[in-house]
């Protein structure tokens, strides 16, 4: 019961981040701010998902974190290196 | 009994720790001092709730160690990615100042 409890807690938390930062990634006033915003919204996916996948349940969850994960880096440094050389593949 | 109170601790210093991250993300005054804040995020945030996963399952059936992976993911590419999110705000801010008075700055 108190996990229950817990779990739902901490979702409320995990919410009220994921809202943060995606007011950050609309007002941001540069561009890299935009890019952080994003980061840190795919790592707080992250954490939501293996959240659901304690209350849920089952392995698929920790699959597509890890998944997330690996995007998650992706597009940072592409979005990066766009930024840094106006080219991402040179 | 006890079990389920560990992973509540972790589960909720996890969850504190990512709100707490962006917080910082959302309140921090300039680009450098925000990069400072999503960091607490990734290690520890991402850390606790990984090892309530793995407290759980491991108490259910067997030994779970797959969560390892994506902690091992996180610690290696967390750097790299600040980094290179720091170097692209210098090389902006740079070319910002170096253009001239009456030209738009490429922001």
């Amino acid at each position: 019961m108190i996990l229950v409890y817990a779990g739902w807690t901490a979702a409320a938390l995990m919410v009220v981040a994921m809202v943060l930062s995606l007011w950050r990634i609309l007002r941001g006033p540069t561009l890299p701010d935009r890019i952080l915003g994003l980061d840190t919204m795919f790592i707080n996916t992250i954490s939501l998902l293996i959240l659901l996948g304690v209350l849920r349940g089952g392995t698929a969850f920790f699959e597509a974190s890890l998944l997330i994960a690996l995007l998650g880096f992706v597009t940072t440094i592409s979005f990066s290196k766009y930024l840094l050389r106006g080219d991402i593949i040179e | 009994m006890v079990i389920e109170l560990i992973v509540a601790a972790f589960l909720l210093i996890g969850a504190g720790f990512a709100f707490i991250g962006s917080l910082g993300l959302a309140r921090f005054p300039d680009f450098y001092a925000r990069l400072h804040g999503p960091t607490k995020a990734t290690t520890l945030g991402v850390g606790g709730m990984l090892i309530a996963s793995m407290v759980h399952f491991s108490t259910a059936s067997g030994w779970s160690l797959h969560e390892l992976l994506v902690i091992l993911f996180l610690f290696l590419t967390a750097p790299v990615s600040a980094h290179l999110m720091a170097k692209a705000a210098l090389h902006l801010e740079g070319r910002s100042q170096g253009s001239k008075q009456g030209e738009e700055p490429e922001r």
